[in-house]
């Protein structure tokens, strides 16, 4: 009995570094999303470009086919790093949307007039309301959702061709290929 | 050209590092005096190379080195002299240099002052700081070179972190590096005990001189950042658990632990166990504190360089060091156990729960920190353990410390009863009730834990005082007779008078604090004015000023009415190098409490965010730190220390397992 | 620190450690606008008892964006808006828990301050006083098995008893 409170705390030690060694391969500041597996929350948002009779975005428009929801903004740096990127899927045919979070005014649309747009349509959140509903912590984040509406995974930084072809591409070929 | 001198320097920093580490065990195993006297010279040596190393680190930034490029990362042209120095430690790389400077000066330390040590003891001590040593000068070199050189040199450098230029820089690292540090000579000494197969109450008085620098480097360590933190971020909190802070505090409740057990060892034999346990325990947890603060596993507020290849490094090595310590420990120290007995009702019973209560404690701050990193192991989701839950957990626990805390120093040795302990501490209880019965009737029943908090504070000042009655005996002597003991008091009593007494004070500040402190926040123009805290203040002047290398939005504020300082200067300041922006608070200090004053950024109208804050009794906390820093310093003083252990008597006397008790206290 | 790090980086800019300021700086270009602190006059509202619950929920609750602190004490705008959802959920009539229960739909449990008790944090809520207990224990076992000879000195000896002493110590006294 003696014998056990005296190698207790070797044996405790070492699960706690296998613990810890555990944790220094992933990034604290990352959270996982909530929405994962639930369906998308509600949400009617109007088009980025006001006062052109745009289309806006809503929860409704995810229906049909798996498609991206990615939440940029014109004051994010990295958004812009992963603008090009996000051209090339749009010409390729990936249906993308667009959530401008959290720009004052027109800044959004500007910013897609000056750089091109991936969109095939774009929501203008200016309070950051509907960011919030979807758990987002800052941008850019890309919500991979599927035909019945329901948020399957989410990326969060900016998308390049190595988290396209290694999570994003097979996912989405996973998806068109359910029912 | 000093950058390769101080990298070559580090490199045979770590070679004699090694050569160290196996000529002492050799020459141990051997009881080989050569060989050990080239191990204590190799410790002396690795001290020069450390320093020179050091040296020239600080002359970079002294020199405004900018082709070194830690230098130019923290420091400009700008920046006073004082803090491109203390630039030296503020960076990673640089603190790691700092750390094997101070482990290299325990060395060297033990090395020239240990002659009253076993030689082959001695050694072995020598050789476990050797294999650190060069663990950390590894790290250092491998990992955070801190002589990279940055071609093309740049013409200015990045400045230090304007939080950080302030003198808490200068001497907040230094401090808590001597405390964590320290802690490896008790680590040390423990292992080449387990090695050697033999503690006694020598080992516990050769120890305790080490374990007490380091304990009272750390308390004043910690009680300087909180206070650094309070001013310098500009909203007044003073702890925050923040994991890094955390990660300060564990090493410091296993090292008080440590003190106590390593003081009944040397007396009565007893608490070997436990007492090797916690030095080894204290130093492991300076490493995963380390670990903590520089591999980006957990969030915090103060983390280092975030870089999970270093912290891989500083895992691997942590668990090398303390597991095969802990091995050791599990292989060799149930062999080693005495036969002294004590009563349930002792000195030494004190401080076996003293032990337990600060290992549950050190517990809870230790499954709160890393938590989040279990939780994500077990369910792969994210949690957070944040002041809410030290809250709930950690303060039941420590007073319920704090209580029998009172007693401690009280209690004879070996047996005492409870119908006497209770007499001679009658007058802290005594007032202690009464402060409770005061606080509850003052604040209410809603605010009953502040009046608990508050007669804690009362029982351990009292409790603490009667110590020095005690021996004093007031009352009961003649005045000379009196003066006579007062003089003649031995630095043991003051020491421990003082340490009691400043946690006690530092408890009042933190019940103050806890349940008193109040706040409001206000949009304020030029003269315009405020009611706050018994006090009428007026807003003077509100408007930009140019500083040294900064811009900002001053506040000038006028105490109108009530007490205070004449004026209160709180500035809202941005660093256009950096890109940096601080709060500097305007604070009104005084005994019973801070006026506590921020200021925001001006708005278009000219009018800005005002906070103010009402801070009762807050200097008491760090001012109970200080007294119980101040205790342990008065008790390094003691001669006693000094003489070192006995040596061998000439007569044959037999071996005493269990030394003679000595009456005094 | 990677490019494949988010915009959000710049709103913990403002405590941030001294290391991170470089890349945050450049993160942080124009985005550190306007009169960003944390709760500012403006938001807070009318009624002071709803004030007072906010102010106390939001030291509650964990800024996601940030390195350690309450949406109470962040800069960061997503905190400042997270403090008005939570004053509209709270004028709108939810109970706290109501509105803290909003927040962790969206964010997840992290956004508590205070972890929830369930099977997974039970360790942490029960272990500490598990472990004063178990140590109680064993140091009480250990105390009995000790003093199993309840005094610890001997009980004093009887007439008889003395006089062999006596006896015995003349005996081996060397003379």
């Amino acid at each position: 009995m003696r014998r056990i409170a005296f190698i207790a705390p070797v044996l405790i030690f070492l699960i706690i570094a296998g613990a810890l060694a555990f944790g220094l391969g992933r990034d604290p500041k990352i959270l996982p999303s909530m929405l994962i597996g639930k369906p998308l929350p509600a949400f009617n948002l109007p088009d980025v470009r006001t006062g052109t009779g745009g289309k806006g975005l809503a929860s409704s428009n995810f229906t049909g086919e798996p498609a991206l929801l990615n939440v940029f903004a014109s004051w994010c740096a990295s958004c812009r790093i992963e603008h090009p990127f996000l051209m090339r899927l749009s010409r390729e045919g990936v249906p993308i949307h667009g959530l401008n979070w959290r720009d004052k005014g027109d800044a959004g649309a500007r910013w897609l007039d000056r750089f091109g747009d991936p969109y095939d349509r774009v929501g203008y959140d200016p309070t950051g309301r509907t960011g919030i509903d979807l758990g987002v912590t800052g941008a850019p984040e890309t919500f991979v959702i599927d035909r019945h509406g329901t948020v399957r995974y989410r990326h969060v930084g900016p998308i390049d061709a190595q988290v396209w072809t290694e999570t994003l591409a097979p996912l989405m070929q996973q998806l068109r290929a359910e029912p | 050209m000093s950058a390769e001198i101080g990298h070559f320097a580090l490199i045979l920093a770590l070679v004699v590092a090694l050569i160290q580490s196996v000529v002492t065990f050799w020459g141990a195993s051997r009881a080989d005096s050569a060989l050990m006297g080239v191990g204590r010279a190799a410790a002396l040596l690795q001290l020069i190379f450390v320093a020179l190393a050091f040296g020239c680190l600080a002359w970079g930034y002294a020199t405004l080195d900018f082709s070194v490029e830690l230098v130019a990362r923290h420091s400009h042209t700008t920046q006073p002299l004082a803090y491109r120095l203390a630039a030296t430690w503020g960076s990673h790389e640089g603190s790691m240099v700092l750390w094997v400077l101070i482990l290299a000066l325990h060395g060297a330390a033990l090395s020239v002052f240990g002659n009253s040590l076993r030689a082959t003891f001695l050694s072995r001590v020598l050789g476990v700081q050797g294999l650190l040593g060069a663990a950390f000068l590894g790290f250092s070199l491998l990992t955070s070179n801190p002589f990279a050189r940055l071609f093309p040199t740049p013409l200015e450098g990045t400045e230090l972190n304007p939080l950080l230029q302030d003198p808490g820089l200068i001497s907040h690292p230094p401090l808590l590096y001597l405390g964590y540090v320290g802690f490896s000579v008790a680590f040390a000494f423990a292992v080449a005990a387990l090695i050697e197969g033999r503690v006694d109450a020598a080992w516990a008085r050769w120890v305790r001189p080490w374990v007490l620098a380091a304990w009272t480097a750390l308390t004043l360590g910690i009680a300087l950042g909180s206070h650094w933190a309070y001013y310098e971020l500009g909203w007044g909190g003073w702890w925050f658990w923040d994991p890094v802070e955390n990660a300060s505090l564990m090493p410091w409740l296993m090292g008080t632990a440590l003190l106590h057990s390593a003081q009944v060892l040397e007396k009565r034999g007893a608490l070997i166990s436990w007492t090797l346990l916690l030095a080894i325990l204290t130093f492991s947890l300076s490493l995963i504190g380390t670990f903590l603060v520089r591999s980006g596993v957990l969030n915090s507020v103060h983390a280092f360089a975030v870089d999970p290849a270093r912290g891989a490094y500083v895992l691997a090595f942590c668990v090398i060091a303390t597991g095969s310590a802990l091995t050791l420990y599990a292989w060799r120290a149930p062999g080693m156990r005495t036969g002294a007995m004590f009563a349930p009702l002792s000195k030494e019973a004190g401080v076996t729960l003293n032990n337990l209560i600060l290992a549950v404690v050190t517990f809870v701050v230790f499954i709160g920190t890393f938590f989040p990193v279990f939780y994500e192991l077990m369910t792969g989701g994210a949690i957070t353990v944040g002041p809410p839950y030290f809250n709930l957990i950690f303060v039941p626990l420590f007073s319920l410390l704090l209580c029998l805390v009172g007693f401690g120093p009280l209690l004879h040795w070996k047996r005492d009863r409870v119908r006497q302990v209770l007499a001679r501490l009658r007058w802290p209880l005594g007032l202690a009730a009464v402060a409770l019965i005061a606080g509850t009737a003052a604040f209410g029943l809603a605010k009953i834990l502040a009046a608990f908090g508050f007669a804690l504070g009362v029982w351990l000042i009292a409790a603490g005082a009667l110590l020095l009655v005690r021996r004093w005996d007031i009352g009961q002597r003649p005045a000379e007779v009196t003066w006579r003991l007062v003089r003649t008091t031995p630095v043991a009593i003051w020491a421990v008078a003082l340490a009691h007494t400043g946690l006690g004070v530092t408890t009042v500040g933190v019940t103050a604090m806890a349940g008193f402190e109040s706040s409001k926040v206000l949009r304020m123009g030029q003269g315009d004015q405020v009611e706050f805290a018994g006090r009428t203040l007026v807003l003077q002047s509100l408007a930009p000023v140019t500083g040294p290398n900064y811009q900002a939005d001053r506040a000038v504020f006028a105490i109108v009415q009530g007490r205070g300082p004449a004026t209160l200067i709180s500035e809202r300041r941005f660093y256009p190098s950096s890109r940096n922006q601080t709060t500097e608070a305007a604070i009104g200090p005084s005994l019973i409490g801070n006026l506590y004053i921020s200021v925001g950024e001006l708005d278009e109208s000219g009018k800005a965010v005002i906070r103010l804050w009402s801070h009762p009794f807050v200097g008491w906390i760090w001012g109970g730190a200080v007294l119980m820093a101040l205790g342990g310093l008065v008790s390094l003083s003691d001669r006693r220390l000094r003489l070192g252990a006995p040596q061998p008597s000439k007569r044959r006397i037999p071996d005493p397992v269990m030394p003679v008790p000595e009456a005094a206290e | 620190m990677s490019a494949g790090r988010q915009c959000s980086q710049w709103l913990a800019g403002i405590k941030a450690s001294s290391a991170r300021i470089m890349l945050l700086a450049v993160l942080t270009l124009g985005a550190v606008a306007g009169p960003a602190f944390a709760v500012l006059p403006e938001e807070q509202l009318a009624d002071p008892v709803l004030e007072a619950r906010a102010r106390k929920l939001s030291q509650e609750l964990r800024c996601v964006v940030c390195q350690n602190q309450t949406i109470d004490d962040s800069d960061a705008p997503l905190a400042a808006d997270l403090r008005g959802l939570l004053r509209e959920r709270l004028e709108a009539g939810d109970t706290d828990a109501q509105a803290r229960a909003y927040l962790v739909e969206r964010y997840g449990d992290f956004v508590l301050l205070k972890p929830p008790i369930r099977p997974g944090t039970i360790i942490l809520w029960f272990g500490p006083l598990a472990l004063l207990l178990a140590g109680g224990v064993g140091v009480f076992l250990y105390w009995r098995g000790r003093s199993a000879a309840p005094t610890l000195s001997p009980a004093p000896l009887d007439a008889d008893e003395q006089r062999r002493l006596d006896a015995l110590i003349k005996e081996t006294r060397p003379s």
